[in-house]
């Protein structure tokens, strides 16, 4: 097979190219059926040696959603895991399944790969019956292999390098929601071979070597370097560049369009120093922000632009006022970047009415979009092509690299290259909004729950979409002057607990800044889920208290759903909960999934440090696929959740974001890792799996901030439990 | 502007830069070796780190001019796919990186802590690697995956 690099080397022109030697694209151009989710072969291909393709339209991100899809389509095909190649990210080849988004990959991304897959096998025998003159009840299939009573044909020899021209029936849907519909019937779990196994990656071999790409390795031939200028305040306007300031910089020139301003030049070092030396006159707007010491008062205040109760049961008000006792507890949580691990990076090539564009973005279909859009051009004659980036947990800089990339592209005539510095990626990124949430629970005499309220309150969690297919959600789009739209949502907490009387609503405020803002918000990784749940899972803990019942025990008793249930008991048990000290557990729902959270921890008075030393986790998601990545993408839910717990919190002043680096955006780092992390999987075969990308992350941080209160008797309102706010709560 | 000489995975090299350009610049730029990694500028992430004369260094923050006549390490220089490093070998084992851009750091600078002191124990290894950051959160298979290291090499 083709290589990424040599792919990458012949992707110049817009052509699908099929990574098989003997099976190109020339040859086969005139046949090929168009890229439509009706159509089977955009979704199969078996190639002439046998290997399989199965073209992927959602994302992995390092978690191994590739290896489950090649083990279900390997599954339902019955042809050996090693020959199937999952073909992902590029919009020449895979149909818009919306990218990685909110832990779907393999509930709904997948889910489609295994009917094509299925309906692939049903085709395959149907022609292998005619082929060999024998009944379909005759045939059997193993490894690509039809096997009837005389005589055998390979799925090669029927299909190798040809299309199936073959129609599926599709909801004319795209991203998330696109499913399909086939007539043949797909696998019971119990005759599974391939998945539930743990099987290796095949993007781990390459990241340890160094022998393949990152979207920051993509070079393309006249390529010019180009460091984007975002504003040193909030809400500024270029009145001026003094484009004499880089003159000694050979080869920088400015690229600038009303508030957007670039330098390129043909060396990145040179674009590097020529944006430390250009010179802008900032026209800034005073006092944009609050500044982050007065958030929570900001937010407190601030008018509510959108409401809503997605839980209301009973009677809440009037069993309020017939409360034996009331616990009420607000709970707030910061601004937070997704910091990843490099500034973002894209490279684009416009060349007349198309463009290709190389990026990390996790949804590389609606960069075409975007792109098309921002470059006023067809849809179809923008491709977009992702290549593995510096991470990518939710709606970062990825999107705003990308489309700042065609936009100097085609104002330069040349391809040009984009990355950001740390700032970029610290300081500018869309941010997980801030929030605070107020908690209330009713009881009567005897200590039961009649009443329970939560409602959470902050900055929309969509103010910039989820991803970056229109130019108005990303920054070269505002600061040319197209304003942004923002959505109103936020959320609340997911779980079964059966009080009578219960509301659970959320309330969000305007924007800080509403165009061109440093503190924009957007997704981060399991959006309003980590922060959210920060509050209502220590409430739990907080009402248990009160009504004299221990956390465990209590959550049992009233949550409702049995597999809620079974989840905290697993965890309990494996935890040894009954004689652990120091210890807090935590519980919660995402779309399906279950999680419960106990964590141990230690406290250093002196310091301030709280280590989350031991954590346990009990977790369902459905069927799983693949216990190995599972347990993997766990625990780095786990360490990140951790991370946005006891560290991460962005600051800024009345003008400008503060937090523009490691140093002034710590995360977690080795000596607060954990000591373990034991994973309790609880596989149920016969349903289907839910997401496992993002559930875990929600219940970390009140695990650790109930087990905070288990070992020092002080209750952490405020995130992130840094040594400053421990010893402040420990004073 | 002033040519540089020194080597880099086995190999003399020469670049023309300026004295102050950071040495990851003309690693991946002049020299094409797209590992290291730009993750900060500011030696706060590690993911540039390379061994000049054996020791890591950041080279996001070391001017070219610092290496002229040294010997640059990269880990591609380290370690092959046929001949892997212990580290690198225990990494694939364990399936450490998620997204891979930290790889570089971590396993840069463990592969200089474990020859320095091989038999480090878990509390200075975790000491020895502050600094580095990874954002997708493997901490606790990284830990795996050197201890898995150490114990081959011992």
């Amino acid at each position: 097979m083709l290589s990424r690099r040599a792919f990458f080397k012949t992707s110049g022109a817009l052509v699908v190219s099929f990574a098989s030697p003997g099976f190109t694209t020339e040859t086969l151009a005139q046949a090929k059926p168009g890229l439509v989710p009706s159509e089977l072969d955009s979704w199969i291909a078996v190639l002439p040696t046998g290997q399989v393709q199965a073209f992927f339209g959602k994302m992995d991100m390092g978690q191994g959603l590739d290896i489950a899809v090649a083990q279900i389509v390997a599954e339902e095909l019955d042809v050996g895991f090693d020959k199937v190649e999952v073909v992902m990210g590029d919009t020449a080849t895979s149909c818009n399944q919306g990218g990685a988004s909110g832990s779907t990959g393999v509930s709904n991304g997948a889910r489609l790969l295994r009917r094509a897959a299925a309906e692939a096998r049903r085709v395959l025998v149907e022609r292998a019956a005619k082929h060999l003159d024998a009944p379909v009840s005759q045939l059997s299939v193993q490894d690509g292999v039809i096997t009837g009573p005389a005589r055998k044909v390979t799925y090669a020899e029927l299909i190798g390098g040809k299309y199936f021209h073959h129609q599926v029936e599709w909801n004319k849907l795209t991203g998330n929601p696109m499913d399909i519909k086939v007539p043949a019937k797909e696998k019971a779990p119990a005759d599974y071979k391939v998945v539930g196994k743990p099987l290796a990656r095949r993007d781990v071999a390459w990241k340890v070597f160094g022998t393949d790409d990152f979207v920051t390795d993509v070079r393309v031939k006249e390529m010019l370097h180009a460091r984007v200028i975002r504003p040193p305040r909030a809400a500024c306007k270029a009145r001026s560049v003094d484009q004499a300031s880089i003159k000694a910089v050979p080869g920088a020139r400015v690229v600038r369009e009303k508030d957007f301003v670039a330098v390129v030049a043909p060396r990145e070092w040179d674009a590097v120093r020529a944006a430390q030396m250009l010179k802008v006159d900032w026209h800034a707007l005073d006092g944009a922000f609050p500044g982050s010491d007065k958030l929570y008062d900001h937010i407190r205040a601030a008018a509510v632009v959108k409401r809503e109760e997605p839980v209301k049961r009973g009677d809440v008000s009037s069993a309020f006022e017939r409360a034996a006792k009331i616990l009420a507890a607000e709970y707030e949580w910061p601004m937070q970047s997704h910091a990843s691990m490099g500034p973002a990076c894209a490279v684009a090539h416009v060349d007349g009415e198309r463009c290709t564009v190389w990026t990390g973005s996790q949804k590389p279909h609606y960069v075409q979009y975007g792109v098309a859009k921002l470059l006023g051009v067809p849809t179809q004659n923008v491709r977009a092509i992702w290549v593995t980036g510096p991470g990518s947990y939710g709606r970062n800089d990825a999107g705003d690299a990308a489309l700042d990339a065609a936009f100097l592209s085609k104002v330069t005539g040349k391809p040009v290259r984009v990355q950001g510095m740390r700032a970029d990626g610290t300081a500018w990124d869309p941010k997980g909004p801030a929030c605070v949430h107020r908690a209330r629970a009713a009881l009567d005499a005897s200590g039961n729950v009649i009443a329970y309220e939560f409602i959470a309150k902050g900055f929309s969690r969509q103010h910039i979409a989820t991803n970056e297919s229109d130019p108005a959600d990303s920054l070269v789009g505002q600061f040319t002057g197209i304003p942004p739209k923002g959505t109103q949502i936020f959320g609340v907490p997911a779980e079964s607990y059966g009080f009578e009387n219960k509301l659970l609503a959320w309330e969000t405020i305007a924007p800080l800044v509403e165009s061109c803002s440093p503190l924009r918000t957007g997704h981060l990784r399991d959006p309003v889920g980590p922060e959210i749940h920060f509050g209502s899972e220590q409430f739990i803990d907080e009402v248990a208290l009160a009504a004299g019942a221990d956390p465990v025990e209590f959550r049992l008793k009233h949550l409702t759903n049995p597999r809620h249930q079974a989840v905290v008991r697993a965890v309990a048990e494996k935890s040894g909960w009954k004689n652990l000290k120091n210890r807090g557990i935590a519980f919660a729902e995402r779309n399906g999934t279950a999680v419960a959270v106990v964590a141990q921890v230690e406290v250093e008075r002196s310091s301030g440090r709280l280590w989350a030393r031991r954590l346990w986790v009990a977790h369902d998601c459905g069927l799983v696929i693949n216990p190995l990545q599972l347990r993997l993408t766990i625990e780095g839910n786990v360490v990140q959740g951790l991370s946005r717990t006891l560290h991460e919190e962005v600051r800024f002043d009345r003008d400008s974001v503060t937090s523009v680096d490691w140093a002034s955006y710590p995360i977690l780092e080795m000596p607060d890792t954990p000591e373990s992390i034991e994973i309790v999987l609880i596989d149920r075969p016969e349903l289907p799996p839910t997401g496992a990308g993002e559930p875990t992350i929600r219940v970390v941080p009140a695990a650790v901030a109930n087990a905070l209160y288990s070992a020092t008797g002080r209750r952490a309102r405020r995130a992130p439990l840094n040594p400053e706010r421990i010893k402040s709560l420990l004073a | 502007m002033p040519t540089y000489r020194f080597r880099v995975d086995g190999k003399n090299v020469s670049v023309h830069s300026e004295a102050e350009m950071p040495l990851l610049y003309a690693l991946r730029n002049d020299l094409g070796l797209n590992n290291p990694h730009f993750g900060c500028g500011l030696a706060q992430c590690g993911a540039c780190t390379v061994h000049l004369d054996g020791e890591p260094v950041r080279a996001c923050v070391m001017p070219v001019s610092a290496a002229a006549g040294k010997t640059v390490t990269t880990i591609k220089g380290l370690g092959t796919p046929a001949k892997p490093h212990p580290l690198q070998a225990a990494y694939v084992a364990e399936q450490v990186p998620q997204c891979g851009y930290c790889v570089n750091g971590w396993i840069m600078t463990a592969a200089a802590v474990l020859k320095r002191n091989p038999r480090a124990s878990e509390a200075e290894l975790r000491d020895s690697l502050a600094g580095l950051k990874c954002r997708c959160g493997t901490h606790v298979s990284i830990m795996r995956a050197i201890k898995r290291a150490q114990q081959q090499m011992a």
